[in-house]
């Protein structure tokens, strides 16, 4: 008896310390962001800060990350930088998320795609970088780089790479079959028809519905689904009229058959893109790379060309990916976090950054005469940048992402994969999207209003 | 003196098994807004789980899956394990490893490799169609994905049940084969008579694993979701709902409810399978 009233002592014991661990891990979870109050710094302090040992901590996966890291501490090395991969895309979200939920644990630093930055710059989890004078900066950038880092009337983050949408085709699959190359969305869906009858096997493209290419397409049509107001009011139209022309122009080509059913970054895919059956991609500028070591069997075959627009002459695009850095606010050395982005992010870290295959967000990187005139071996000596920065100047401005965007990319195969795998109206796909984006909003606290 | 020798495993056990548990239960009184923070709401959570039109889809999901898919690779097992048990096989221990190896085979790698089969283009299927002109059955399809993940367990886990079984008949004493063989009993009625009901404790506790493992599916539609994620939804399988609330969309106290919920059913039904089981036995 003695013995089993002391295991039961014990368990509460365990039961109590259990729930205590709880309580705190909720507490903490409620807290307000750790210190607050005047962050800012003058150049002098950064300087001062990058002159004194530190060690700063750095989240990213970016493989042009490592050799910015190297030639960052060999400028100044007293400060030491441990970059680590804590996983790709929503595997590090996530940890970052939990980091900052945690109040502690979070990096100094953190790479922060430009589709997931209003989720963490509105839950005041990134220094304003305007306090060290970040707005000043604008001119060194892309409009469209600068509009996804500058949300609210801050800015959340430094843009290190683009992804301005082209299109990247088959030359000697359009030769063959004598199609000429689609200038306007009218042309592209004729030249899909015109291709798949003449080879049954081969397609204009592969999309079997990916959320951030939907974006990017409703982008480029000039919707404008996502709008902020303020850091809670969120409104949602997925049926305006971008997305509208959007699915009227991909509705022909998903109904008719003319889609490969391929999903994109599987070894189908890259084996479509290497035998011709995959016939373009209307993808970021950063896809030459990924196309030479996943498509290496069809070097000399591919060619750029603008993304094709709804009027003829009309140049239009959309970004489509890339990202930058951003200061988190448990850092303990924002002043040195902030000289590392402008290494980083700033002229000698984009010439690292685009000398190892990034596509980069600095204006004076783009208009490099070294850059628009590199000659492209895999692209048959296309100039492939003069066509891809041409894209960069061409993005519609004005486009906003929702500060609970990874989630809503999650359950976008839900959706309007749903509508892809029955072929049917990508607009009921888009409305039930909008549900349960909208659905999801509210329950995280968000004003949300729908069309 | 007794509780000293239970002691570390109640430790290990408190730690491991009842404290997360216990957790997950505080975790599901609460709710976490990304505008707002957190506030208890008590059994709310568990409120809008039974309503929640998503969590009963995948719950049946897991429900149709298993009706369907233990009995047919039960039966394949119990098939092959009588089969070895009759002495009449050549070869028979190139037969045993041949059909467990599978087993070995981690599932990630398992659905890696029959998601390359399945592929609609390139893939074995896509050749074959190919090749002979046909338009067989679409594997990642969403009609058929779920018979597809169906034929992936059963490759894998075959051999496992089988062991199990082959296992229970090697302990059937001889004499009672004697004795059946003296009576002139032939081979089915040893099986009807014999076997079957020696082995019915093993097939239960086959079942049991099986009914557990169904109800927590979740490598091989999570892996597939890359190759098929118009097929495979986000809340394919209660698991795959729980761990796409709690990591992609930071509905942790939401998804831990989703969780408890699950544990609560998997008990209840892995119970009736039991009591099932047993009742035929007295």
């Amino acid at each position: 008896m003695k013995n089993n009233h002391r295991f039961r002592r014990v368990a509460t014991a365990a039961l109590a310390a259990s729930l205590l661990v709880g309580g705190l891990a909720a507490c903490s979870g409620s807290g307000t962001p750790a210190s607050a109050g005047a962050e800012g710094a003058s150049a002098e302090d950064i300087a001062k800060a990058l002159d004194t040992e530190t060690t700063l901590t750095v989240w990213g996966w970016a493989p042009q990350l490592e050799p910015i890291v190297k030639a960052f501490e060999a400028k100044y090395p007293k400060v030491h930088v441990n970059l680590e991969n804590v996983g790709t895309g929503n595997a590090h979200y996530t940890k970052l998320q939990n980091a900052v939920k945690a109040g502690s644990g979070a990096p100094d630093v953190a790479q922060i795609e430009y589709n997931a930055l209003p989720q963490f710059a509105l839950s005041e989890a990134l220094v304003d970088l305007k306090e060290f004078g970040a707005e000043e900066l604008k001119d060194n950038y892309t409009e469209s780089t600068w509009g996804s880092v500058n949300l609210n009337g801050g800015v959340y983050a430094l843009p290190q790479d683009s992804g301005p949408m082209a299109m990247f085709y088959r030359a000697d699959v359009f030769e063959k079959h004598g199609i000429s190359v689609p200038t306007t969305w009218d042309e592209y869906v004729e030249a899909g028809k015109k291709l798949h009858a003449a080879d049954p096997k081969a397609y204009i493209t592969s999309d079997t519905g990916d959320a951030g290419f939907t974006t990017s397409m409703i982008w480029q049509a000039g919707g404008k689904p996502y709008t902020l107001d303020g850091s809670t009011k969120v409104a949602v139209d997925l049926q305006d009229e971008g997305a509208r022309k959007w699915t009227g122009t991909w509705n022909q080509l998903l109904k008719n058959d003319l889609l490969s059913p391929v999903t994109s970054w599987s070894d189908e895919w890259y084996k479509g893109l290497s035998d011709g059956s995959i016939a373009t991609l209307i993808i970021g500028a950063w896809m030459p790379a990924n196309l030479e070591s996943g498509a290496a069997g069809a070097s000399g075959q591919w060619r750029v060309a603008p993304m094709p627009t709804y009027e003829k002459g009309a140049a239009a695009t959309a970004e489509n990916g890339g990202g930058g850095d951003a200061v988190l606010k448990q850092s303990k050395n924002k002043a040195a976090a902030y000289g590392f982005l402008q290494f980083a992010n700033g002229p000698e870290g984009a010439k690292i950054h685009a000398a190892n295959g990034g596509f980069p967000s600095t204006k004076a990187d783009l208009e490099s005469e070294s850059f628009l005139n590199a000659e492209n071996a895999y692209f048959g000596g296309q100039k492939i940048n003069e066509v891809l920065v041409q894209a960069s100047k061409d993005v519609v401005p004005g486009w906003s992402y929702l500060p609970f965007q990874t989630y809503a990319n999650s359950i976008y195969s839900d959706t309007v994969g749903q509508a892809y795998g029955s072929k049917g109206d990508l607009n009921d796909g888009l409305k039930a999207w909008q549900d349960a984006t909208a659905k999801y909003g509210q329950q995280q606290g968000f004003t949300v209003t729908t069309k | 003196m007794g509780w000293a020798f239970v002691g570390p495993f109640m430790g290990v056990f408190l730690l491991v098994f009842v404290a997360p548990v216990l957790y997950a239960f505080y975790l599901s009184l609460f709710q976490n807004q990304m505008v707002g923070g957190d506030k208890f709401v008590g059994g709310a959570n568990y409120l809008q789980a039974l309503a929640d039109p998503q969590f009963w889809d995948s719950v049946i999901r897991v429900v149709v899956f298993l009706v369907v898919q233990v009995p047919i690779m039960l039966f394949l097992a119990l098939f092959a394990a009588l089969a070895l048990d009759s002495g009449r096989l050549r070869a028979s221990s190139f037969f045993r490893i041949s059909v467990f190896l599978p087993y070995a085979v981690p599932a990630v790698v398992a659905t890696l490799m029959w998601g390359f089969i399945y592929g609609p283009r390139f893939g074995l299927f896509g050749s074959i169609n190919d090749f002979f002109g046909l338009n067989l059955a679409e594997p990642l399809s969403s009609s058929w994905i779920l018979a597809s993940i169906g034929n992936i367990n059963t490759w894998e886990f075959t051999g496992y049940n089988m062991l199990i079984f082959y296992s229970a008949l090697k302990v059937i004493p001889a004499e009672l084969y004697e004795a059946a063989n003296l009576d002139g009993a032939g081979t089915f009625r040893v099986i009807r008579s014999i076997k079957l009901p020696s082995i019915r404790g093993a097939i239960g506790i086959a079942s049991i694993f099986s009914v557990i493992g169904s109800f927590q599916l979740f490598n091989e539609p999570n892996i597939l979701k890359a190759l098929a994620p118009n097929s495979i939804s986000s809340y394919f399988t209660p698991n795959m709902y729980a761990f796409n609330l709690s990591f992609a969309g930071q509905q942790f106290n939401y998804a831990a409810a989703i969780s408890i919920i699950m544990g609560v059913l998997t008990v209840i039904v892995a119970y009736v399978v039991q009591l099932s089981g047993s009742r035929k036995d007295a």
